[in-house]
């Protein structure tokens, strides 16, 4: 019994502290959350249980369904955008180039910055205005002959939402960019020398042998920006602002419940959010802990 | 580790070129390739000169037409308005992320140590759970937070928020530690035990002086995304008593746009973080590599 105690003693000492406030902040609170959603709270204040009258009253909402679709073109465009030019600076970069550091250094610099603070600038830059009065990209647009391209951005009813993807593809495909580039350094030389004996043509050797060393860095290159996706917040609050309706996502209606007192329904979308990101990432923590298991 | 990869600029061996018409063919590739590097430098740069451009114009020389020129005269006036409204916000800020990062960071060492090197049972399924922490939407639990942090007595703004920053960045920082100790040679703690110190000895006298690394890593990430947040600054403090990114945000989205103010001011918001960066680059990218790819 002693020595089972100086064996388990210490190191639970030190992660305690964690566990505790983990325990606490994460897991308790996410049930006093679920529960709060199925009351009718507000301000704090709770009369009665109203079992799922908050979920069913959300998905009957037009305003919340138009919220998860933005938020799903949202996402595929992020991460679209961030992969595609995440793998393309990285593949550009990969074999190595003089300058090659003020490259990667350009290209990740907006990573550093909040999102609020570039959320200034491309509100400016997504001005809706066109024709005469037009700033921003579209001034931009006009001025180098793509005049044509100009459009409302992020007012636009149906494909708004996208025009908030810019602003987080500059800041994330960096990012990706290092992850790749890492992916492709951690290729070893050899493994494609041999495939060039065998003859292997350009595209035979990134379909064989680089796509499928490259894949466990674009699995998580797809988490780390499809849980960010689903949580898009700050950026929009920045460019367009709480309550216009084109960029609304569950974050935002999350945000408008809060302010209006109205915890229970807030509560629920909170849920609603947490279970989206769950379905994501739960499968790729239970795969990586079996992997961790199996070494 | 996946770090040095990306920092080792070492171009990789320069296939012999056999003949001229091959040389000729690298020759243009290459050049094809810087022009391309240097056409996405360009487009990454665009906010980044809006900003600085904007930011030192008058609000006569920032109409439409003249939106993407140089400033007719370099105006400060934008500038002295951003400062007036975010220097109060920049010394709470401060006061907010360092201490939290610290915290954050010696509590993330602590887990690190013992679930890399401590093995106790379930320390894998510990390790699952801590990390899901990492990626839960904080809409999730926000609600509960909220009357948490009240029926606690902490006061909104600065010290709410360290709560939060230093429990919300538990997981991350574990991460980090985990990895970096996995990758510390056995033989040296080995040594320790030998010498009969116990773990909590080994800890303090052995690992903890070989973890510079890993702290500049886990400090870095959390002074950038605590001093980024915008999300728990929003529900948990004002424009009185909370962060640089709310008085940004305050700035930026009056009724009247006042261009340069808000882009100076975005400027401002971002310098702190930019410089870390620029500074401590080669950290910063561990920092994001440590937080996707595992060792």
């Amino acid at each position: 019994m002693l020595t089972k105690v100086r064996s388990w003693g210490p190191p639970l000492l030190l992660i305690s502290p964690t566990l505790v406030l983990l325990g606490v902040f994460v897991y308790g609170l996410i049930g006093v959350n679920i529960n709060t959603s199925l009351t009718d709270n507000i301000r704090g204040q709770t009369t009665k249980y109203v079992g799922l009258e908050n979920y069913t009253s959300l998905f009957t909402d037009d305003t919340f369904i138009y919220s998860l679709r933005n938020l799903a073109m949202y996402t595929v465009a992020f991460l679209a955008g961030t992969l595609f030019f995440g793998f393309v600076w990285a593949w550009l970069l990969e074999r190595g180039l003089r300058g090659e550091g003020i490259f990667r250094t350009t290209y990740l610099f907006p990573m550093a910055v909040s999102f609020v603070a570039s959320g200034v600038v491309w509100r400016w830059l997504l001005n809706s205005n066109t024709g005469e009065s037009a700033s921003g990209l579209n001034r931009g647009l006009d001025m180098i002959g793509l005049g044509f391209l100009q459009n409302s951005w992020w007012t636009d009813e149906t494909w708004g939402i996208l025009a908030i993807a810019m602003p987080a593809i500059w800041q994330l495909s960096g990012y990706i960019m290092a992850l790749f580039l890492a992916g492709f350094r951690g290729i070893p030389d050899e493994l494609r020398e041999a495939a060039r004996m065998d003859g292997a043509s350009e595209w035979k050797l990134y379909r064989h042998v680089i796509f499928p060393q490259l894949s466990p860095v674009a699995l998580s290159a797809i988490i780390i920006i499809g849980h960010m996706s689903l949580k898009v917040f700050d950026l929009i609050m920045s460019v367009a602002g709480q309550t216009n309706y084109t960029t609304q996502v569950p974050a935002t209606q999350m945000w408008l419940a809060f302010t209006r007192g109205e915890y229970a329904v807030a509560a629920a979308i909170g849920t609603v959010m947490l279970v989206v990101v769950a379905v994501m990432i739960v499968p790729y923590l239970v795969h990586n802990y079996r992997s961790e298991r199996g070494r | 580790m996946t770090t040095q990869l990306v920092d080792e600029a070492t171009p990789a061996p320069t296939r012999a070129a056999q003949s001229t018409s091959r040389s000729g063919r690298a020759r243009t590739s290459r050049t094809l390739r810087y022009l391309l590097l240097i056409i996405f430098l360009i487009v990454v740069l665009i906010p980044a000169y809006v900003l600085f451009v904007t930011s030192f114009k008058s609000a006569g020389d920032a109409t439409p037409t003249r939106a993407w020129q140089l400033p007719t005269e370099w105006y400060t006036d934008g500038w002295a308005r951003a400062w007036d409204t975010l220097s109060p916000a920049l010394g709470r800020t401060f006061a907010l992320v360092i201490p939290a990062s610290i915290v954050s960071s010696m509590l993330g060492a602590m887990n690190g140590f013992v679930l890399a090197r401590w093995r106790f049972p379930y320390a894998d399924l510990v390790f699952t759970l801590i990390l899901f922490g990492m990626f839960i939407p904080y809409q999730a639990v926000m609600i509960p937070l909220v009357e948490l942090m009240q029926n606690l007595g902490v006061p909104s703004g600065i010290a709410s928020l360290f709560v939060l920053h230093t429990v919300f960045g538990l997981p991350i920082c574990t991460l980090i530690f985990r990895n970096y100790y996995a990758s510390v040679p056995e033989d040296m703690i080995e040594a320790a035990r030998v010498d009969g110190a116990g773990m909590l000895r080994t800890f303090a006298l052995i690992i903890l002086p070989l973890s510079a690394p890993g702290f500049v890593v886990t400090l870095i990430w959390q002074f950038t995304s605590a001093w980024n947040d915008f999300l728990f600054a929003i529900f948990f403090s004002n424009a009185q008593n909370g962060p640089v990114t709310i008085s940004l945000n305050f700035l930026a989205s009056g009724q009247l746009q006042d261009y340069s103010a808000s882009m100076a001011g975005a400027l401002i918001a971002s310098f702190p973080t930019l410089i870390v960066y620029i500074i401590l680059g080669r950290w910063f990218v561990g920092g994001l590599m440590a937080g996707s790819v595992k060792s």
